[in-house]
């Protein structure tokens, strides 16, 4: 169901966690199963129960995240689409992995509303994938991309990863090529990192596997993000780089603070400075929706000097950068810690804000922690906050 | 009160673990002392650190009944840092129980504590104990105490204070041997000081001998070396409860209190005598000298005050260690502290971190060092970072000791190496048997307060044993090696080490602070100089990724809480110029072992 809304509408979106995977990747911390696929048609069931019961507002962005959202065969992504407010203009958007997508599913998907779709690439290198416990063909991601817009997805989203321990950087720059040679609208690029818990938490931990290296990861990251700015896709956020105008609009909802909703299991929601969380398990939040309860596992409310600071680290994240801060009792720490920052290199003034330089961005944690040090070492004058 | 001929003052010399807790055990228990009901193991150890390191570091003294005799048991502290300490409880007595274990042989601290009381016309009764063990060998060790001693062999007793044999034979023996005190109960009062510990509701209680005359309760008192005058509140004998009395006479041993709120007022070998009639000072009184020292900060700086407060309430029950306030560039505020030997301060430290539950950082140990400057100034320098520049220095001068070590004489190879290594010179060698030797070394004590112990023991599978006694100064080739961080020397890595070792000591440290520095913004130059010249350099790499990569499905929480945690962690940071090190970092640069 659509809703025309005026352009005007704040932004609001909604994530739809869908936790089932064919099998795990090595490095993967999120809430996901393999075993649970017969759970699927109850989970759906109650993706879209919980909805029905949520009245939300039209939504300006949809995604569906997991796991493997692709998995869900047309009529339960529909199902669970269809249960959705959405503006007339609404981002749609499915995480697919290249080998679960064929092109009657894709049309179904494009018929229920769904106008961008996320591959999960994340090397275009066999020995890399299997390095990082994936099972995919990369050939199927041109087949998956071509099939994609055969089936009238215009919008594309490539996800690599770099950085794995084994990826030699001919490596990285052979996955950049046949990447861009796809001509996506969006990449995403992320830096391998390890978590605890995970496969390969466990080998790196034990000495099994070398982790990855921080100065290789920083040096694949300047060769990206000077591959996709010289294929036309700019920087907006410190993994994601796009085409002018289209940039993801749910992600920039997580960024730029805005509103969302979650539904179905371990999805994290946000509304106006309340942070929320679901129960972790699908069965949970399946018995949770039937008996008519709550599915918050949990929720934190931020006050505002909280809110403050993590507005700003948000920002601090994108293309638009922080808002250069306003009066305050002299010395402002902020202005002298903003001052060092330009001076050596990772802040760059851009009008009433500050961007991240390119070597700020890859440390981007320490420009943030600097910057909530002296946010909080701040003395406002009388009458603010 | 038995006539004067009745009285037997002793202390047992015994090294650690040779039995001497549990032989006054057996002791206690023999003369009825100690109901059997109250009796608990290492009776006369009162601190929980004595017991677990099982050791003696206040003296403590008990009087007992045997047969128609009154014995005055004094029991010394048991460690080569208290040399002087030991000195005092010895002069107190006219007799020492040497006390060896059977299967280990005379030890070398026993042996010079054995020397004094031979220098204080002590008279020595020896016991051989653990003759239960199956690993005791009385005779051989009969035949080396016989050899560096002149005891003959044959008048040697032997027990087990575990199973009590021959123990009742013992004291018979002490009562026999023993000369009684003599004294003048007419002649002006001279009581020494022999110990003096604080107690919190009582204040000062400290451990007397009176020589001659009489201490009574409710006198002025004149603290002779103190030179103060104080009235006695209390005097009593220990039974070993406190147990006051009237007064205590010639030869007797007991306890005074005299509302005195600080045990500096009432040193060991303190002279006591009266206000109206004063005697003269007893020989022997030195002030203490701290021989080592460190910086002792606390971990969290918040705990500055506490530590402060520690250290105050500490020094009442110790007037042994000195304290005075020093910054740290890298460390923060916290205190310079002199010991009296390696124990000493780690026994101090020990009690400030556990009775007082703070967490410490140590500074690597020093000596004082004596300065001739070129401007003919002599200077004492007790901390590294307070060193003049090499140029204004003519001459350094360092502390030495004499070192004797016995030893199996299968470690005599690598007990000759490591003192040499250690720039020490050998003055003697003995044998004491064939399978035990003595050697005596002079070493520069600063070689002794690094890892010189556990070395010793590493290397001996810890059968060796060491006694060491103040040397004199002598000058040396001496360095004052800083560490620069970034170009800016941090001031508690400074160090003073011979020429020879200053190359190593700074590659070591440069070494392994590369490896506990966190990377900065930009490359990070670790160098040791000596004077401005480097001798080793490492350098921590600029950091070029320090990012989180995604959030997760819109997590924000999780990544706000990291990067608050990173927040927190740079506000812990200590800045040494533009580099920020956490403090664990050189808390673990300052440990010695590795």
């Amino acid at each position: 169901m659509s809703v025309p809304v005026s352009g005007t509408e704040p932004a609001f979106g909604v994530y739809v966690h869908i936790p089932f995977c064919a099998s795990r990747c090595d490095y993967c911390d999120f809430a996901t199963w393999t075993d649970r696929g017969h759970l699927t048609a109850e989970y759906v069931d109650a993706c879209a129960r919980d909805l029905g019961r949520r009245a939300l507002s039209p939504a300006s962005s949809v995604f569906f995240g997991g796991g493997t959202p692709s998995l869900l065969d047309a009529a339960a992504l529909t199902r669970i689409l269809d249960a959705i407010p959405r503006a007339a203009d609404a981002e749609v958007t499915v995480e697919c992995n290249p080998d679960s997508v064929d092109l009657a599913k894709l049309r179904a998907y494009r018929a229920a509303g769904v106008n961008r779709v996320s591959l999960g690439v994340q090397s275009m290198r066999t020995h890399v994938l299997a390095a990082l416990g994936r099972t995919h063909d990369p050939d199927n991601v041109a087949r998956a991309v071509d099939r994609a817009r055969a089936a009238g997805i215009e919008r594309l989203n490539l996800d690599l990863i770099y950085g794995t321990p084994g990826e030699r950087v001919a490596d990285w720059e052979a996955t950049l090529d046949a990447a861009l040679a796809l001509a996506p609208g969006h990449v995403s690029a992320y830096a391998l990192t390890v978590e605890p818990g995970t496969p390969l938490g466990r080998a790196v931990a034990a000495g099994r596997r070398p982790g990855p290296d921080d100065d290789d990861q920083a040096l694949k990251y300047e060769l990206a993000d000077d591959r996709f700015a010289a294929a036309g896709l700019d920087w907006y956020e410190i993994s994601n780089w796009a085409r002018p105008g289209d940039e993801c609009r749910h992600n920039l909802l997580y960024w730029e603070g805005g509103d969302y909703a979650a539904i179905g299991c371990a999805a994290h929601g946000h509304t106006g400075g309340r942070r929320w969380w679901n129960v972790r398990t699908p069965e949970r939040y399946v018995a949770a929706v039937r008996a008519g309860t709550s599915t918050e596992a949990g929720s934190e409310t931020l006050d505002a000097a909280a809110r403050g600071a993590e507005t700003m680290v948000l920002a601090l994240r994108t293309a638009r950068g922080i808002k250069l801060p306003g009066p305050a009792a002299d010395p402002d720490p902020m202005v002298a810690c903003i001052d060092e920052l330009v001076d050596v290199g990772l802040l760059a003034p851009d009008g009433e804000r500050a961007v991240l330089t390119r070597r700020g961005r890859l440390l981007g944690n320490e420009v943030a922690a600097r910057l909530l040090v002296a946010l909080e070492g701040r003395v406002l004058p009388a009458g603010t906050r | 009160m038995p006539g004067l001929d009745r009285f037997r003052n002793f202390s047992i010399v015994a090294h650690v673990d040779h039995g001497k807790s549990t032989l006054a055990d057996r002791i206690l228990e023999l003369t009825g002392a100690v109901d059997p009901r109250d009796m608990r193991a290492q009776y006369l150890d009162s601190m929980d650190l004595e017991r677990e390191r099982g050791i003696t570091i206040k003296a403590q003294n008990v009087r007992l009944q045997w047969a128609d005799h009154v014995l005055h048991l004094i029991d010394t502290p048991g460690h080569v840092d208290f040399g002087y300490e030991v000195s005092r409880s010895l002069a107190a007595c006219e007799g020492a129980l040497l006390l060896v274990d059977a299967s280990q042989g005379i030890e070398a601290q026993t042996l010079a504590n054995c020397y004094l009381a031979l220098e204080h016309d002590l008279t020595i009764v020896a016991a051989l104990n653990k003759i239960d063990l199956p690993a005791a060998e009385p005779d051989r060790v009969a035949g080396e105490i016989e050899h560096v001693l002149g005891i003959p062999a044959d008048e040697i007793l032997r027990i087990s204070a575990k199973t009590g044999e021959g123990v009742p034979a013992l004291l018979d023996a002490l009562v026999a041997g023993i000369p009684p005190p003599k004294g003048d109960a007419d002649a002006p009062l001279q009581a020494l000081i022999f110990d003096s510990i604080y107690d919190a509701y009582r204040g000062v209680v400290s451990s007397v001998r009176v020589f001659n005359g009489t201490l009574g309760s409710g006198g002025r008192l004149r603290y002779v070396q103190a030179k103060a005058n104080h009235d006695a509140e209390e005097v009593g004998v220990r039974l070993p409860l406190p147990t006051p009395v009237g007064a205590l006479g010639p030869g007797e041993v007991g306890y005074l209190i005299a509302g005195i709120k600080d045990v500096g007022q009432a040193r060991v070998g303190e002279t006591v005598t009266t206000a109206a009639h004063p005697g003269e000072a007893l020989p022997g009184y030195r002030d203490p000298k701290p021989m080592v020292f460190c910086g002792l900060y606390p971990v969290d700086g918040d705990e500055y005050a506490e530590l402060r407060e520690a250290l105050e309430k500490l020094r009442l029950n110790d007037s042994s260690f000195t304290y005075e306030p020093e910054t740290s560039g890298a460390l923060g505020f916290g205190f310079r502290c002199g010991f009296l030997g390696l124990l000493h301060m780690e026994i101090v430290r020990e009690r400030l971190e556990r009775e007082y539950d703070l967490s410490l950082v140590a500074t690597a140990p020093n000596v004082e060092y004596q300065l001739e400057l070129v401007d003919g100034r002599v200077e004492i320098v007790d901390n590294p970072s307070s060193m003049p520049t090499p140029n204004e220095i003519a001459s350094i001068e360092e502390p030495y000791v004499n070192v004797t070590v016995l030893t199996p004489t299968e470690y005599i190879g690598p007990i000759m190496e490591l003192c040499q290594q250690r720039r020490g010179e050998m003055s003697r060698m003995e044998y004491l048997s064939e399978e035990r030797v003595e050697l005596v070394y002079v070493l520069p004590l600063a070689e002794i307060v690094m890892d010189f112990f556990d070395q010793l023991k590493s290397r001996t599978r810890g059968y060796a044993s060491l006694d060491y006694e103040p040397a004199g100064y002598r000058a040396s080739n001496l360095s004052k090696v800083d560490v620069l961080l970034n170009n800016v020397p941090v001031d508690a890595f400074s160090t003073i080490v011979h020429r020879d070792k200053a190359y190593d000591y700074g590659r070591r440290m440069t070494e392994k602070l590369r490896e506990l520095i966190p990377r900065q913004l930009f490359d990070v130059p670790i160098q040791a100089a000596v004077g401005g010249r480097i001798i080793a350099r490492e350098t921590v790499k600029a950091k070029r990724k320090d990012v989180i990569a995604k959030c997760y499905g819109g997590d924000i929480s999780r990544k706000r809480k990291l990067l608050d945690r990173q927040k927190e962690g740079k506000k812990r940071m200590k800045q040494i110029g533009r580099v920020e090190v956490p403090q664990e970092a050189f808390v673990a640069a300052l440990r010695l072992d590795d």
